[in-house]
């Protein structure tokens, strides 16, 4: 579990979750990237840009 | 082996890669684009364990200009970063295609708006306005009149970056709703699927439907030009069938994503696409 940084509820992880790894608040749909992984930190995930795609 | 996984972002597709790559004992090194230096001789040290680097940046301008000093540092990198200047740009991969003399729809590139509608007149309507670097359906325009033709050039005259003031313009193929994604291995087709969708855009990032696809010859060999003609590597590239039974490939994908294909394919994909780097590293490290 983390906490999210945008509404500062639980968000529950995967167990082989990786860092730089995007996942979604189920409560306020924030986009959070996982930065670190032991213990699991969140920030806001990167705002899309103009280039990103495949 | 080790394998660099060059990233900026992990979605489920380098999830899926890294998972492979673990379960068969590989060694990874995660390099985030974002955290690492380019000097013009001395590799960033992250760099120096790594056999082969696979470049999944999400931003093209971080995977070609990344992609060219690894090189540069004589780092194996899939894909090249020739493969990824041509494939970033949707100009100059129309330009490589054609010259293959593969059938690729009717385009044009003008750089002013009032050239553009020039153009546009010409090819008729509906015709398909797209930005030269871009992905996932995004800012492209189906144009049905002329009003509507010069109400977008002024936008992306106006409010436009700078490649928005490069006009590329195509015709529209009449394709059945539908079209295809292979993704290949220097030309070797892993899976293919089409993409349905009422919306003229059928982009899997657009919601499509996706079912698999089983590729006939012509499909095959168009695959195995449109590699060459980009240079080659793990690369995703777009077919549209056409009204007269064949195909034209639109485009060439060097960063692709392949978790929808692996949903619907019967091959597994990120386990080919491993097999494929192990392929590569194991050149890389006898060489």
């Amino acid at each position: 579990m983390a906490e999210c940084i945008e509404c500062g509820v639980s968000v529950s992880l995967h167990d082989d979750v990786e860092a730089g790894e995007i996942i979604d608040c189920g409560t306020c749909g924030s986009e959070l990237e996982v930065i670190e992984t032991g213990p699991v930190a969140l920030d806001t995930a990167p705002e899309l840009e103009e280039d990103w795609g495949e | 082996m080790n394998i660099g996984v060059l990233y900026s972002r992990i979605r489920r597709d380098e999830k899926l890669l890294l998972n492979e790559l673990r379960e068969r004992d590989h060694e990874v090194t995660k390099l985030d684009v974002r955290k690492l230096q380019f000097g013009l001789s001395e590799p960033p040290a992250a760099l120096s364990a790594c056999d082969l680097v696979v470049d999944r940046c999400l931003a093209t301008s971080r995977s070609v200009y990344a992609s060219r000093f690894i090189d540069s540092y004589d780092v194996p990198i899939v894909n090249t970063p020739e493969t990824a200047a041509v494939c970033a740009d949707k100009a100059q991969n129309s330009l490589v295609l054609e010259n293959a003399g593969i059938p690729t729809p009717r385009t044009e590139v003008a750089f002013t708006k009032e050239t553009a509608l020039e153009i546009i007149e010409s090819f008729g309507y509906p015709c398909v306005l797209k930005p030269v670097v871009g992905s996932w359906g995004r800012l492209m325009a189906k144009i049905d009149s002329r009003s509507a033709a010069e109400a977008i050039l002024e936008h992306k005259a106006t409010l436009g970056h700078y490649e928005h003031k490069v006009f590329y313009i195509q015709e529209f193929v009449e394709k059945p709703d539908r079209d295809v994604r292979v993704v290949a291995v220097d030309g070797a087709p892993i899976a293919a699927m089409v993409r349905s969708s009422d919306h003229w855009l059928t982009n899997a990032a657009k919601g499509a439907d996706t079912n698999e696809f089983e590729l006939d010859e012509t499909a095959r060999d168009l695959v195995a030009r449109a590699s060459d003609a980009v240079g080659g590597g793990l690369l995703g590239i777009d077919l549209m069938e056409t009204s007269s039974g064949s195909y034209t490939v639109h485009e060439v994908n060097h960063t692709v994503e392949f978790k929808a294909l692996d949903e619907v394919a019967s091959t597994d994909v990120p386990g080919a696409v491993v097999d494929w780097l192990e392929e590569k590293a194991t050149q890389e490290v006898v060489a």
